[in-house]
């Protein structure tokens, strides 16, 4: 049980420039399994597992692997410039195709710049595939070069992983990594693979299906949960459908459109789950918590009934937990056990895939509560209309510079709901959930989890490959782009044509945006210098030139439309549009952190107003919910409480 | 030790396994009372048995975040009325030719056994339930306790039901 040390042969570690040629065809027989080296043998599963594409960079200790890949005509190795950058294209990859995304890495600091994407991918739930090099098997331990114990750092951060000390042991593994990253809730698994397993030769033989004892994910949910769930539902007055990012990852969308039209029951999208529903479809109320709609934060607060499908109940979702949707009784479901009643108790836990969830839930009240179908929930809707109207998204305008808000919803609505729109971490990630107008799945890549600065780029670049006949837009910082925009260079050099669209304030805006609110205007290491009226260092569009990109400065509003349309039509190389927006724009709506979600402020100083003259409409519209449909009256005081 | 759960765990046979078993519980903050790791009835499988002090509800998630651990098989909480629960001890005893039949004697009156005799010690090796073998400790701390060294609580459940038969029926 305990870690022991390797019982493999010291192999000694042959120089690293010694090419591993093809199997010696004198090694290969006429009968029985044919003999690869174990780089062959990576190569061949990644085959057999169907993997398209791998980013990666190679060094010392993978190095056997990039020999028998340089032949292959069946996968397309996108050599890029960081590690980090082969980790996030690897999940925009994926997270645009629904397929697994793939990197490669060498040992030591190859495998640790790896670290930050699969952390990402962790809390995000990502389908990747790392495979890193490790030093020959006899040096493991010895702090020999560029060694690093890279399957101990990333134990947190990864759904499961391996060290391969032998070749023969290299497709069980990877195919028990694609099994392990690909179902249940997907992540990230990594496969470190010694030298000497690499250089080392065996019988390559397939399994017929993978052998992991320990790990069966439920899909199926169970029936009498089901049951109670719908139950619930027939009989709220208020119920809302919490989406999260579940939704995306199991292709539930189209169970989703159907209960939710079915049951009349709006629907709010978390930050991962932007897409899961149409924004434009008038049962959508935007997306819940700290930087959320009005309507999706206020019908938590309000709500009798929340219908979780693969959330987690988030802090930047709750807000002070205590104080989130304190009249509302819970049902969630979730593929993931130990995300149920993590965060908040639940009334109805449900295990199982959201697809299946949906799909059974809409069965079974079809034939058990048909006529909860027909209820129109008129007072709860009128409740809601009403803050749609009255606070719907908007933002300021500045008058001199691109408004920050203007450009997004310019790239969104000349670009179109096909697109894909990858976004870095900040206040150009919430202004791009909130005026980008998704609506179609998979359409919207960004670091909700981790909050990983540097993600846009590289991701939009996996996206761009998953996904070459539609326009992939990477929405970013100032900050974000300084962190990774190196994979310019990878996207011109290998025809990737992503657009960039760098929303230029430049500082650390989200940062500044908390130190105006909470540091009293104290800029402490903010100022980023990349923007208006400052000495621009870097030049962004210089620097994308340098990189082959086409690039071009935008500072005025009027100038935004016909340089999103230059950018459209440019698709031989990768364009990047600098906009000058002022460092003072906030993102509103805002719940301050740990405060409860009834603290929401629509702007600076603007709480939705639910007393005087809208606390009676809001009060007679709830109470009038809490007449139920066969005549009793729920008790006043469970309604009051709500309206404070 | 009105908190304390004994988790009796079944997991594969595999360099790294205790390492992630015991990665989670130290990342969610809750101290190890105990740990004892051996072989079971099959070779690819391993046992730990392990004492937390962890309320009910942190309990419920600490053990729902190991049962996602890929290389654990089961996890069965093993209660005081419905399991056999020991822990091994060795006491080294200060004792001289003066106070030797003392410490004899209190060792007789447990059960326990002398191993090891020298002028000055004597090392006492008890089993037993951690309340009888902490009893002994109280009745053999006045005559100077120079070292202990103590198991991990191993237990297994009463009757004929085997936890791994169960593990790999399902």
């Amino acid at each position: 049980m305990a870690a022991k040390p390797s019982t493999a042969k010291p192999t000694g570690n042959p120089p690293a420039a010694t090419p591993v040629t093809a199997t010696p065809s004198s090694i290969r027989r006429n009968t029985g399994p044919e003999v690869l080296t174990g780089a062959q043998a990576i190569v061949r599963s990644l085959e057999k597992l169907e993997v398209e594409t791998v980013f990666g960079l190679p060094g010392g200790t993978i190095l056997p692997t990039y020999d028998p890949l340089f032949e292959t005509d069946k996968i397309r190795h996108i050599l890029v410039r960081h590690e980090q950058g082969a980790g996030h294209a690897a999940e925009g990859y994926a997270a645009a195709s629904g397929k697994l995304g793939v990197c490669i890495a060498t040992s030591g600091p190859g495998a640790t710049n790896l670290i930050t994407a699969l952390a990402d991918a962790h809390m995000d739930s990502v389908p990747m595939l790392a495979i890193t090099g490790q030093q020959a098997s006899s040096l493991l331990g010895t702090d020999a070069f560029q060694e690093a114990d890279i399957v101990g750092m990333t134990m947190p951060v990864t759904k499961h992983s391996f060290l391969v000390t032998k070749a023969e042991d290299i497709p069980t593994a990877l195919l028990n990594a694609h099994h392990i990253a690909t179902t249940g809730r997907p992540g990230p698994v990594l496969v470190d693979i010694t030298k000497d397993a690499q250089t080392g030769t065996a019988p390559f033989v397939w399994p017929d299906e993978p052998v992991l004892p320990g790990y069966r994910p439920i899909l199926k949910p169970h029936a009498k949960q089901i049951r109670e769930a719908v139950r619930l539902i027939s009989e709220a007055q208020r119920p809302v459908f919490y989406i999260g990012g579940g939704v995306i990852r199991s292709e539930a969308e189209k169970e989703l459109l159907r209960l939710a039209e079915a049951t009349n029951i709006p629907v709010v999208t978390t930050l991962m789950a932007r897409g899961a529903f149409p924004d434009s479809h008038q049962l959508h109320l935007g997306m819940p918590g700290m930087h959320g709609s009005v309507p999706a934060v206020t019908a938590f607060q309000k709500a009798d009934l929340l219908i979780a499908i693969g959330a987690r109940f988030d802090d930047r979702v709750t807000g002070k937990l205590d104080s989130f949707a304190p009249e509302a009784q819970v049902i969630h479901a979730d593929i993931d056990p130990a995300e149920i009643g993590k965060n908040r108790d639940v009334d109805v836990a449900i295990v199982g895939d959201a697809r299946e969830v949906l799909a059974e839930m809409l069965s079974e009240m079809r034939s058990k509560f048909p006529k909860a179908l027909e209820r129109q929930r008129e007072p709860w809707w009128r409740f809601l209309n009403r803050l749609k109207q009255t606070y719907p998204l908007g933002y300021e305008r500045h008058g001199e510079l691109c408004d920050p808000q203007y450009v997004i919803s310019r790239i969104s609505a000349l670009t179109g709901p096909e697109a894909v729109y990858a976004a870095g971490v900040g206040q150009h990630q919430m202004w791009a959930a909130q005026f980008v107008e998704f609506e179609r799945p998979k359409s919207w890549l960004n670091s909700g989890g981790l909050g990983t600065m540097g993600y846009s780029v590289p991701a939009a670049m996996g996206a761009k490959v998953a996904q070459p006949d539609r326009v992939v837009w990477a929405i970013d910082g100032d900050g974000c782009f300084q962190m990774t925009n190196q994979e310019l260079a990878t996207c011109a050099l290998n025809n990737i044509p992503i657009k960039v669209a760098i929303i230029n304030n430049s500082s650390l805006g989200m940062v500044r945006q908390w130190q105006t609110l909470f540091y009293d205007g104290r800029y402490s290491n903010t100022d980023l210098n990349t923007g208006h009226e400052t000495i621009r260092i870097p030049d962004f569009a210089k620097l994308a030139e340098s990189y082959g990109c086409e690039a071009l400065r935008v500072d005025r509003n009027e100038d935004v439309d016909a340089a999103i349309e230059k950018a459209l039509s440019i698709n031989d190389r990768p364009v990047v549009l600098d906009f000058t927006v002022p460092a003072d724009a906030m993102v509103w709506p805002m719940v301050a952190a740990g405060v409860s979600n009834d603290e929401i402020e629509y702007a600076r100083g603007i709480r939705p107003e639910f007393d005087g003259e809208g606390e009676e409409e809001a009060e007679a519209a709830i109470a009038e919910a809490g007449e139920q449909e066969d005549g009793t009256v729920r008790s006043v005081a469970q309604i009051e409480g709500g309206l404070e | 030790m009105n908190n304390r759960h004994t988790l009796s765990v079944l997991v594969e046979n595999k360099p790294g396994v205790l390492t992630r078993f015991t990665g989670l519980i130290a990342r969610r903050g809750f101290n190890i009372h105990s740990l004892a790791v051996g072989v079971t009835e099959r070779d690819e499988l391993s046992r730990i048995t392990v004492v937390v002090d962890v309320n009910d509800v942190p309990l419920e998630q600490v053990t729902k975040q190991l049962n996602k651990l890929v290389n654990v098989i089961k996890i069965v909480e093993l209660e005081p009325e419905t399991s056999v629960r020991r822990a091994h001890v060795i006491y080294k005893v200060k004792a001289n030719a003066a106070t030797r039949p003392q410490v004899a004697s209190a060792v007789e009156m447990f059960r326990a056994k002398i191993v090891d005799v020298g002028p000055e010690s004597v090392s006492v090796e008890a089993t037993g339930e951690l309340g009888k073998v902490e009893a002994l400790r109280e009745v053999l701390e006045p005559f100077g306790i120079k070292e202990i060294v103590q198991s991990g609580t191993v237990a297994i459940g009463r009757g004929a039901k085997s936890i791994t038969d169960r593990a790999l029926r399902g």
